[in-house]
């Protein structure tokens, strides 16, 4: 079915994106069956939440509960990658039950991810990797579904590479270093040292098994030899501040020569991937703007984004929050890539993230009433809630903003 | 009278300058500025003339007295008026026997447009009774003896109309004993009189009786007549009680109702416009929907990013219940965020009435749903810096 898919992207992709959703969608069924909310409060609690923790199970039956993520595994999968909102919203919840032990995150399973997981699990391997591109609008959840993938890939065991903000990297920084591989480039040691640091907690367990296969000279004194392990390169880098990116630059490319052979699969994820092709706000001390490329980073970023490896998938989201001279409407991949970073990523496919639909939004509701976080008290009424569907049109992050006040 | 004449038509022509008046040849058309609305309820006093003195002193201290004016001099500008409402009906070529006092004023407007944005300033033409304000005529004869049994109230004819209501009172309640004593009474209901009028204010009874009166004067008189309310009234009692109430106009009955009208696939829309400082909203409103609004062509969560405007897009609906059962879509232009929040809902609001019952529109009136935000920006003024605030004050 994916080398169906791969070749149909290339004739379809200047389709319609919902076109396409619906003929590459056929496996997937219409909503489950919509959940009366008439009922008692135990079947409501069985409506916003389902017992099924792991993500490798859900179906369509829990589209619109939410799943239980635990927080240990929160810290290990997601050490950078979670929205801070989000994070916000986590401890807060902590702080109501009262024992911060125990407070846990909360995900929905929503149709988009879904979706993914299903292309997920029926990956070639043998195939070039395959590039997903969640997009919507402003705070429809796609930073959120993209979490969900991560943390179905990482029970999978997968190896997960996650850039939780490419447009971190190209704006705000403030120390360039010339890079020392390639004179024409630059380096950003802070915010690769930081990348690397967690990407370390996320894949301990890979670093320690994954052999690097050439020899890398960092300076006069130091260099890694060919054969030791990719957990000696990653530490050179969060010592050396100096070579982070040069280290960040050698995993990437250790990353996607070693996925071809099938030792394991790499997942790649990066939110905001239209940073790639965009402009900075970087400049150099005579005040000339810095194209993307010219950063080091972004460089390697690219080159791993491209599908010329096989063993893994792509997975990829389109921010307008971070974006930088992108207007605020803009949501569709070809005005936020732009014509290069469009035909760099040419063979995709578009996974459109829309608002919740009213099922969705009555197991939002739900879930905040019984974390207690709705205290008004026309809050759990019928009104309350056409008020709330009113004020936010059912987008994810508006009800979230909304409700924080209530 | 001839010196009080003369003195008086000085004092006139002076009050005429004063009041910006200028009196062309008498026999021609007489403007008049016009004092505060006057009512038309025939008072109950003759007019005469006051005997007041005529002070001679170098000053013209004309204006500060009260005006004074001889029934011969009223009656003059009387029989002067209907002249010249004949002549007028003559000019305007209308026959001069039905020529009304709206004829009248239409046909001043039309002969003297103004330009003038103060409606009392204009140019009228009234009934001399409604211009000059009532005076109390001469109360004592030549022997000096007052002709009213309560002259010496002072406030005579407050207390001889409380007089006559209350010997109404008695009349009626002796009369109801009487039908009791026979067994003829029965008890009948008449609250339908009482809807949509209103008692007399105090400045209106004050006008009518030419008199001054305290708030407890006005007070008791009132409890008086809803005392008379009470009791069963014959037709002349019914008559004197009517003579004191006035109508009061519902409001509602104006609010223009759009018709609904229907679009090729047979939905049902309503369309209405709405203004707001600058902005002009015009919005159709579909009576079956699902709480869908696009503005401008744009979903309205991205066109109004701001919370508090979306609140004001949902105040029509959430207060009449109809939250997610209408489709919205409209075009707005002008202003800025808020205010063109502002125009959408009150053209949503407009168009709402088209669906709603006759009630529902009258609760949106008074929750000032369908009033036009009068509010503008003020203009700046020279030698301040703003509308309001002032340049730096420096002491020195």
């Amino acid at each position: 079915m994916l080398k169906g898919m791969t070749r149909l992207t290339t004739r379809v992709h200047k389709l319609d994106p919902g076109h396409f959703l619906r003929m590459g969608t056929q496996a997937s069924q219409s909503l489950a069956a919509p959940l009366d909310s008439q009922v008692s409060s135990e079947s409501l609690r069985s409506i916003s939440r389902t017992s099924e923790d792991d993500p490798a199970k859900h179906e369509e039956r829990h589209e619109g509960q939410h799943y239980n993520l635990p927080l240990q595994e929160m810290k290990t999968i997601f050490p950078h990658g979670l929205p801070p909102r989000f994070v916000m919203q986590v401890v807060k919840t902590g702080e109501e039950i009262g024992v911060k032990t125990f407070s846990e995150a909360c995900l929905m399973v929503r149709k988009p991810a879904l979706e993914l997981l299903h292309h997920l699990k029926n990956t070639n391997f043998a195939l070039p990797a395959v590039r997903y591109v969640l997009y919507g609008e402003k705070g429809t959840g796609k930073t959120l579904s993209l979490c969900h993938i991560i943390h179905f890939c990482a029970k999978q065991n997968w190896l997960i590479l996650h850039i939780p903000d490419a447009h971190l990297w190209v704006k705000n920084c403030q120390d360039l270093l010339q890079s020392t591989y390639n004179k024409q480039r630059f380096d950003q040691p802070l915010e690769a040292s930081v990348w690397l640091k967690n990407f370390k907690t996320a894949n301990e367990r890979f670093l320690s098994q994954i052999k690097i296969q050439e020899k890398y000279v960092w300076n006069k004194r130091e260099s890694t030899e060919k054969g030791s392990l990719l957990g000696e390169v990653v530490e050179q880098g969060i010592t050396r501040v100096r070579n982070a990116t040069d280290a960040v630059g050698i995993v990437l490319k250790e990353l996607k020569r070693q996925s071809s052979l099938g030792i394991f699969h790499l997942l790649v994820a990066v939110d905001g991937v239209n940073a790639l092709w965009g402009r900075t706000t970087l400049k150099r001390e005579d005040k000339s703007p810095i194209a993307p490329e010219e950063l080091a980073l972004i460089y390697n970023l690219r080159k791993i984004v491209k599908n010329d490896w096989n063993g893994g998938a792509i997975v990829l989201t389109l921010s307008q929050t971070g974006s930088l001279f992108k207007p605020r409407k803009a949501y569709l991949p070809q005005e936020l890539l732009g014509k290069e970073g469009f035909d760099a990523l040419d063979p995709f496919i578009p996974i459109l993230v829309s608002n919740y639909n009213p099922t969705e939004f009555e197991s939002c509701i739900q879930y905040y009433l019984e974390n207690n976080w709705l205290q008004h008290e026309k809050a759990h009424t019928e009104e309350g809630k056409k008020e709330l569907l009113f004020l936010s049109n059912g987008n994810p992050g508006q009800l979230e903003r909304l409700c924080a006040y209530l | 009278m001839a010196a009080p004449c003369v003195s008086c038509c000085a004092l006139l022509s002076y009050r005429l300058f004063f009041r910006g008046k200028v009196n062309l040849a008498p026999r021609q058309v007489l403007w008049k500025a016009a004092a505060a609305e006057l009512p038309t309820v025939s008072g109950s006093q003759i007019s005469r003339l006051r005997h007041t003195t005529v002070l001679t002193t170098k000053k013209n201290v004309a204006a500060l007295r009260r005006e004074t004016y001889t029934v011969d001099f009223i009656k003059k500008q009387i029989d002067e008026f209907n002249i010249g409402k004949r002549h007028l009906a003559n000019m305007m070529g209308e026959d001069p026997e039905t020529f009304t006092q709206e004829d009248i004023d239409r046909a001043i407007a039309y002969l003297f447009p103004s330009g003038l944005f103060e409606k009392r300033a204009r140019p009228i033409m009234k009934h001399p009774e409604q211009i000059f304000p009532k005076q109390k005529a001469i109360q004592w004869g030549e022997d000096g003896r007052p002709f009213h049994f309560l002259f010496y109230t002072g406030k005579q004819s407050y207390y001889s109309l409380m007089h006559d209501a209350y010997g109404k009172l008695l009349n009626l309640e002796k009369h109801k004993n009487e039908l009791q004593a026979k067994g003829l009474f029965s008890e009948e209901a008449k609250t339908k009189d009482l809807i949509g009028s209103r008692w007399l204010i105090k400045e209106e009874l004050e006008e009518m009786l030419v008199e001054k009166l305290s708030d407890q004067d006005y007070e008791q008189f009132i409890r008086l007549l809803e005392r008379l309310l009470t009791l069963q009234c014959g037709a002349a009692e019914e008559e004197f009680l009517q003579s004191f109430r006035r109508s009061v106009t519902i409001q509602s009955k104006k609010q223009l109702i759009e018709p609904v009208r229907y679009d090729k696939q047979g939905m049902a829309f309503s369309t209405s416009e709405g203004k707001r400082k600058s902005a002009k909203a015009e919005a159709v409103v579909y009576e079956h929907g699902s709480g869908r609004i696009k503005v401008n062509g744009i979903d309205y969560l991205l066109y109004f990013p701001v919370t508090q405007d979306r609140e004001q897009l949902m105040f029509p609906f959430h207060f009449l219940d109809r939250l997610g059962k209408h489709d919205v879509t409209c075009t707005v232009s002008g202003g800025g965020r808020s205010a063109q929040a502002g125009a959408i809902r009150l053209a949503v609001a407009r168009a709402l009435c088209s669906f709603v019952t006759e009630e529902e529109v009258e609760w949106m009136r008074q929750a000032g749903l369908l009033t036009a935000d009068p509010r503008i920006r003020e203009r700046k003024k020279p030698g301040q810096e703003g509308a309001r605030r002032k340049f730096t004050w420096k002491k020195r």
